[in-house]
Parts: structure tokens; sequence; C-alpha cells
């Protein structure tokens, strides 16, 4: 009999990982991805709907078409996962059995956590571009917005796309300056972090480019709530920032019916996970791949990519009863959009910072680590055609490995290299 | 790292001031860096943040973010600040000698 593998999830890991799957190991898998909606957004594209620079209708395509024809696609919502059974309780009543367990369900929004975003003003003086209906709604509030302070507010991490906040700094200035507007608006970025990013190298950097564009930036603020009127942050700590337009990152943290599953996620409803195998420290037939994964490197496309490799690979592995690969590194590699027609390109893992450098090749590049160019807006646009057409269906990517070290493409540089 | 002598004893730090051996830590060595950091006298509450920091970063390798922290810890948020200024997390892992909480990345 078939293996029975039930993916919960049918966005960029789940996807990913059933193609893979299928075209591998064929008839002895029977495949089902179960999603609660059939809207596939690509999400790197959110960024770009309140500026105009790409449509709602350009970024959304129907999950069930990127499966391959053999994959059964379900539309349901889950109640709970049973790991001491082997099962999953759908919203609808019914309960399907599985051999191995794939989650690949994302991280959520959870705007109900911080105090005074949902209300009257949510939609008006308060956004979000996190979600397509968030970007869309932002870019009508944008168009109308002709003077005043724009706030930008990461509330907590873990975030999906911890550069997404920067890079949308980097494009609202460019916007109000084509619109001739940049010296009646006032573009404020408030973070929790003492800096920029995560990472010291890459973190100084863009502190620079944020101060070069004239960002002000407000470090160590722990929003602990928002006061509509009159329109105001508060710290946890009792500091205080107006705003005349907010955009706000929720926090995140795993869907619901994480919770309802008994061992299975952390306080916020991320999946332990093993952060080489990926798999779930829960049951040995679970494994994680993506935004749902509690591992610490970033929560973004690049990384679910790579991690589809070894979650493919670990799946195969434990069908056989083989010992699992480790194989995973934390590799991230994120575009970071900077206005202008320009980007930058940075590049790490779990145990290597983001640092100058070239890739995918060191020293033939073509494109620039930590510096902003040209080619990598460009490489960054091209991406979206690869994401249906190769990553999605399972392909490799030509020129992109997903272990980080088998590059080496870095130049020596003094005093780094060591995560914080 | 540089070698601190903290309450009578000699315990290995890093240029921040965790300690690097979560091994060398005991109540008194807490109070001081408590002390230090502008915590005069660390009460109960205080000692069950750090306590629950202490054992969550032992069992699990990591220690909790603020907002996990929140949900678990049976101190709110508020109070966290309120007991710890400035970086509940951090300072609470300082007090009680384990790494500095990794920043999310």
């Amino acid at each position: 009999m078939a293996h029975r593998i039930l993916i919960l999830g049918g966005g960029t890991g789940g996807t990913l990982v059933a193609n893979r799957l299928d075209r591998l190991l064929g008839d002895a898998v029977a495949i089902t991805v179960i999603d609660r909606d059939d809207s596939h957004v690509y999400q790197p594209g959110l960024l770009f709907v309140p500026f105009g620079l790409a449509e709602p209708s350009e970024i959304v395509r129907p999950r069930h078409a990127q499966l391959r024809e053999s994959i059964d696609f379900r539309l349901a919502g889950v109640d709970r996962v049973d790991i001491a059974h082997n099962t999953v309780d759908l919203l609808d009543g019914s309960t399907i059995p599985y051999d191995v367990l794939v989650i690949a369900t994302g991280a959520s929004l959870q705007l109900e956590e911080t105090e005074g975003l949902l209300g009257p003003e949510w939609g008006r003086s308060i956004h979000t571009f996190y979600s397509l209906q968030g970007a869309s709604a932002l870019r009508s509030a944008l168009e109308g917005f002709r003077e005043g302070r724009l706030v930008v507010n990461l509330i907590d991490m873990p975030i999906k796309c911890p550069v997404a906040p920067l890079e949308f700094c980097f494009l609202a200035d460019w916007q109000l300056r084509q619109r001739g507007l940049r010296d009646d608006v006032e573009l404020t970025f408030v973070t929790p972090l003492d800096g920029a990013f995560t990472k010291p190298v890459a973190s100084a950097r863009l502190d620079s480019l944020l101060v070069e564009k004239g960002v002000r930036v407000e470090s160590e603020f722990a929003t602990g709530r928002v006061d509509a009127a009159p329109r105001r942050l508060h710290s946890w700590d009792e500091r205080e920032i107006e705003y005349d337009l907010l955009v706000t990152i929720p926090v995140h943290g795993g869907p619901e019916y994480i919770a309802r599953s008994e061992g299975l996620g952390d306080a916020l409803g991320f999946i332990p996970a093993d952060r080489h195998t990926l798999q779930s420290k829960a049951a040995e037939n679970v494994f994680v791949i993506g935004d749902a994964a509690d591992v610490p490197t970033s929560k973004a496309g690049s990384v679910t990519h790579f991690e589809g490799e070894t979650v493919v690979e670990n799946i195969q592995r434990f069908l056989e009863d083989d010992e699992l690969t480790g194989s995973f590194d934390g590799h991230a590699n994120c575009f970071i959009e900077t206005g202008f027609h320009r980007a930058l390109l940075i590049d790490f893992d779990y145990e290597t910072e983001p640092l100058p450098g070239r890739y995918p090749e060191r020293h033939l590049g073509p494109l620039p680590l930590l510096a902003e160019s040209r080619l990598n807006h460009l490489a960054k646009l091209a991406f979206q055609p690869l994401y249906w057409h190769v990553l999605l269906p399972g392909h490799e990517i030509p020129g992109v490995s997903s272990q980080f070290h088998s590059l080496a493409r870095r130049p020596a540089m003094q005093g780094s290299g060591r995560p914080q | 790292m540089t070698t601190v002598t903290l309450a009578g004893s000699t315990v290995e730090v890093d240029p921040e001031g965790f300690l690097v051996d979560a091994q060398q830590w005991n109540r008194q060595i807490a109070q001081e860096i408590a002390r230090a950091n502008g915590i005069e006298q660390l009460g109960d509450r205080h000692w069950q943040v750090v306590n629950f920091m202490r054992e969550a970063y032992l069992e699990t390798g990591s220690a909790p973010s603020i907002r996990s922290l929140g949900k678990t810890s049976g101190v709110p948020i508020k109070e966290l600040y309120e007991l710890f200024p400035k970086g509940p997390a951090k300072l609470a892992s300082k007090i009680g000698g384990i790494p500095k909480p990794r920043g999310c990345i």
C-alpha cells in the first residue's frame, strides 16, 4: 500500500514538497495537500502593491493548479492534529489518517494581540501590507496621503521577511520624492531591535541607508498598545510616538489549530523542530517546512525553498527506515529593494551573518552582496516567473544551491562571521 | 572573554557582561548583577521570572522571548517591563546567568 503523506498548507513549502515527493516516489506515496482556501499569494509581491508597482491580480494564482495531477488537493480548515494517533481532524468533521505529516501552514498575523490595532481606525489610519487585502487598502491610503507623519512599526519578532519593513521605508521615500511630497512627510521606522536588522554587519549597512534617505529610526521601542485617537504608539516602558498614517507589521504566530494540537507547538504556535533535519520534536513522522518551524533562521521564501530539499530527502529516508540527513544549514538569501530601481542582496546561514562579497560566484558574482545595484533589482523582478515555473514545481534553479557553504564565495573578513 | 569576581566568585563573562557558563551562577551573583543594573533588591516577582528563564534555557537551550515570557511565565508583559526596565528578556537573562537571548532572525 502506498504511504499516506498528508501536507497541511498549500503555500510555498507545501507545494514544492508535494511536487518533489510525487516526482521522486510516484506510486509509492499517496499525497494529500490541505488548505483552507485556493489562493496562492506570491508573498514577495505584497511589498509592491501599496506603491502601485504590482497589481493584486498579478501575484495570486489558484493553489490546486500549482500541484501535479496525481496530488489530491482538499479545501478544508484544520481543527487539530492528533500526533498520538497519526490523524488530523478537519473543521468539516472528517478525520484523515497519515503515515507522514508535513506542516507547512506558515505564520499568521495576530492583530488582536496588540491592543488598539483593530477598531474603527483599522483600514483608515492604521494599515498593514502583510496581507493582500491590507496591501490593497494601503495603496488607496498612500495615494491620499500628502503630508504628515508616516510611521512604519515592527511590533515584535519573529516576522515573515524581516527586511520587508525596511524595503517599505525605502520605497515610500522613493515614491514621496517622485510625487514631490518628501519634504512634507516625516518618515519614521519604529523597531524593538537595537538597529535596522538582526545581524550586526548588515544592520549597520541598512542603518546608514535609512539615514541617507532621511528615515528616522526609533529603536528598542517595544510596542505595547496603539491609541487610535489621538494617534499614538505606546511602548511598554512608557515612550510615545505620534503618527498620522501607521503601517504596522502585526505580531506573528502559528495558526490556531496548533494551539489545539496537544504537544505539537510552542507558546507562540510555532513548531519546534531539529534545525538541521527539520523533523519535529513532537513526533518522528512529522516534518516542518517554512515559516511554521521554530528554527533560528529568517522566515522567508528562500529559506523554505532551501529547506525543501532536506525535507523531501528526509521523508524518503524515514519511509525507508534510513538515518536522516542533517543537511539544512539555515541558508537564507534576500533581495532588499532600496528604491530608484536598485536593490541590495544578503546571503547568510545559521553560522555566518550577511557580509559583503559577490553571489553566487565569489569573484564573478554577478550580483553584489550588501551593496545596492540595478542588477539586484532586476534579479528580484526576474524571480517571480521562476517562482511559479521552477521553484513550486520543485525543479532546481540553475546556479542556486540550497547549501550556504557549498558556495564558498566569501572574501575573508576580519572580525566577522560569528552569529550573535 | 574576561574573568570577573562577582559576590566573591570568579566567573567568566562575555563583553556585554553575560555569564559564559550558566553553571557558574548562584543567587548571590544574580543579586550583584541586578544591583549593577539598577535593581536594588530582587523581589519574589523578579525571582519568578529569573527562575523561569533559567529553567527554560537549561531545558531547551534558548531563552524565551518577551512575548512567550508574557504568555507562559505567569507575569504579564507590562509588569515584566516594570520589574526589568528597558529589556526584560535581556536583563533577566543576564541576572539569571544565561546567554543573551539570541534576538530573532
